[in-house]
């Protein structure tokens, strides 16, 4: 029954080929933008995600001063820090503390200004920031205060082209420095910078040439696991209090940022602005459905004979009422379908040019497309409803 | 035993002012294998009687036994099995289903009776090498002649094999010479497969097929005049 149901579904739709397209093309619309809106947004959200996890995963930071921006009233740390935050040995996998100071570099006739980060090797271990060609510092290196440099891809484009940097000299400000290896590319930060512009080199170096003090801007720590991060969290702000004798009544005067909780923050914002977008879509989804029912009452009226010779010749009520209902569920599942396949195309034509990955959905999918066929069953049901009821020989007088 | 009774039957159209009765107290008896023509003027209540008596319509009071069954206290469902398992129907109109091909016209019935497509099939060409439409099986009713639509509507119609063919002007909409085969057509069914045919006209000509006429006027019958073959 329902087979033949469906039968003759395909073949109204059939007669009325163009009729039908137009009826499901708001289902086609809803069903698409709502995958669209919600494919693309989940891009969005992992690509934020990507980004700040790239800089390294279960990373804490302990920056100077309680706002966002420079800290510039705040003090810097200090060496006796970083080695009583190395004491967690258990559950610390690297401490590196660093700082930053922009300096001109020059080789040959070529010149660039650049940041210049001065830290150790447990940088590299800490941001998850892999070697491209070269070798790390050598202790010896770290500890003498060495003038050895690693140089971030955008600087070795700059200055040298194509050709291989390591074993060089550069000019940095008023300092010669060799250049022991080069970092492997790592493409922009969240907040746009090219995390590729830079130099790396011994803290001490950076302190003694370009700084001129012994202060540390920023402490990276790699903790060892992600529920180990509270622990660790917790322990540094005391050490850090202790170190700067911090009397209990006053505020912190730093802060230790959880990278995770960066990464909730940021990617919680894109996530609900997913959600209303795709609210947006599924109204359109709503009123696609509308559009079915609408038709599905033409249609009723349309055949009101053709029901009529129906229960004359023997169909019940409810052959006449799931005839109809199918017809109306295989329209906006058809509806649905053809959704999905558009929905695939823009969603991956979109993410493109907004740069962001392309990450099929199939929960969506599959949502979006019962929702399709759910309203079928909703707004097919009162035309349908309404065929069924017919009297016969009403019908079958109907001009 | 009479397979058709109608006692007393009424039926009135409209309310306060407007009322009309279109029949008055009908009573008729239809025997198991007799061909009736109920003939009359528009408006004499013949098709009403035809209507009630094909379960399509109710009466406003009276009763109808159909094989000693009281019709008026069957439920809507009942009334279509009935329909269905009994009754077969031919209209003035042919009411095929357009865009379908005569087998599957015929094959409607047995689809909803819920037969597999190989019975149905199988069933529905019987039907149609009946009427003389085999070779038309695959033909939509918008490539056949009225006459053709109408052998085809028959052929609907006999494929359940019915007690009872219910014929409303099935000539109504045919010349002469269409109109005369399918009235030795249904005269055949009656005669050789036993089937029971009530059928309206008001062409008398068409009437003088059946073995009894039954003359309606102003919603009540008038006369019943016995043919002899």
């Amino acid at each position: 029954m329902i087979w033949n149901s469906f039968l003759l579904a395909i073949k109204a739709i059939q007669r009325n080929l163009f009729r039908s397209f137009l009826t499901i093309l708001g289902v086609i619309i809803g069903v698409a933008a709502v995958i669209t809106m919600v494919t693309i947004g989940r891009g969005a959200t992992q690509s934020v995600s990507d980004q700040i996890s790239a800089m390294g995963t279960n990373m804490l930071i302990v920056r100077p001063g309680q706002r966002r921006g420079s800290g510039a009233n705040a003090p810097n740390f200090k060496q006796r820090d970083v080695e009583q935050i190395e004491q967690l040995v258990e559950s610390v996998d690297g401490v590196a503390p660093y700082s930053t100071v922009s300096a001109m570099t020059i080789f040959q006739s070529k010149n660039y200004t650049t940041v210049v980060t001065g830290t150790n090797n447990q940088f590299f271990n800490v941001r998850n920031w892999p070697l491209q060609s070269g070798r790390e510092f050598l202790d010896a290196e770290i500890r003498a205060g060495k003038a050895s440099c690693l140089l971030g891809t955008t600087v070795r484009e700059r200055l040298f082209g194509s050709d291989d940097p390591v074993g060089q000299n550069i000019r940095v400000k008023n300092f010669s420095c060799k250049v022991i290896g080069v970092l492997s590319s790592k493409g922009q930060s969240t907040w746009g910078s090219d995390q590729d512009d830079t130099i790396v080199m011994p803290l001490k170096t950076l302190q003694r040439r370009l700084t001129g003090n012994n202060d540390i801007d920023r402490i990276a720590i790699k903790v060892q696991s992600s529920d180990k991060i509270t622990e660790v969290q917790q322990a540094t702000l005391e050490i850090v209090r202790k170190s700067r004798r911090l009397p209990d009544n006053m505020e912190n005067d730093f802060r230790v940022l959880d990278m995770r909780q960066i990464i909730q923050t940021l990617t919680g914002t894109t996530k609900i602005l997913t959600m209303l977008l795709g609210a947006v879509a599924a109204v359109s989804l709503l009123v696609g459905g509308i559009g079915i029912m609408n038709i599905m009452l033409v249609s009723v009226t349309e055949r009101t004979r053709e029901i009529g010779i129906r229960l004359a010749i023997g169909a019940l009520e409810k052959h006449v009422l799931t005839q109809f209902l199918i017809e109306s569920v295989v329209l906006s599942s058809l509806g649905g379908l053809l959704g999905l396949v558009l929905a695939a195309g823009l969603s991956i034509l979109g993410s493109n040019l907004m740069g962001v990955p392309y990450i099929f959905d199939a929960r969506i999918n599959i949502i979006a497309f019962i929702f399709s066929a759910s309203i079928g069953i909703i707004f097919g049901y009162v035309p349908a409803r309404r065929a069924a009821k017919l009297k016969p020989i009403d019908a079958l007088r109907y001009e | 035993m009479a397979l058709i009774e109608l006692k007393n039957l009424t039926k009135t159209y409209g309310s306060g002012d407007h009322l009309f009765q279109a029949l008055k107290g009908i009573n008729l008896n239809i025997n198991d294998g007799e061909f009736v023509a109920l003939m009359g003027p528009s408006g004499s209540g013949k098709s009403t009687t035809m209507n009630i008596t094909a379960c399509l319509d109710t009466p406003t009071s009276g009763s109808y036994l159909f094989k000693d069954v009281a019709v008026e206290s069957l439920s809507n469902r009942q009334r279509t099995l009935l329909r269905r398992n009994y009754l077969g129907f031919i209209f003035q109109g042919f009411n095929l289903l357009s865009r379908t091909s005569a087998r599957e016209n015929v094959e409607l019935p047995l689809i909803y009776r819920g037969d597999t497509p190989k019975s149905r099939r199988i069933a529905a060409e019987k039907a149609l090498e009946k009427v003389g439409l085999l070779n038309w099986k695959n033909n939509h009713p918008n490539q056949l002649s009225g006459g053709q639509q109408q052998r085809v509507a028959i052929a609907r119609a006999i494929v359940t094999e019915p007690s009872v063919l219910l014929a409303d002007e099935p000539t109504g909409n045919l010349d002469s010479k269409n109109s005369k085969d399918i009235m030795s057509l249904l005269t055949n069914l009656n005669q050789d497969l036993g089937i029971t045919v009530v059928m309206v006209t008001h062409e008398t000509e068409m009437a003088e097929y059946a073995s009894r006429i039954v003359h309606f006027l102003d919603g009540s019958i008038q006369a019943n005049e016995v043919i002899d073959s």
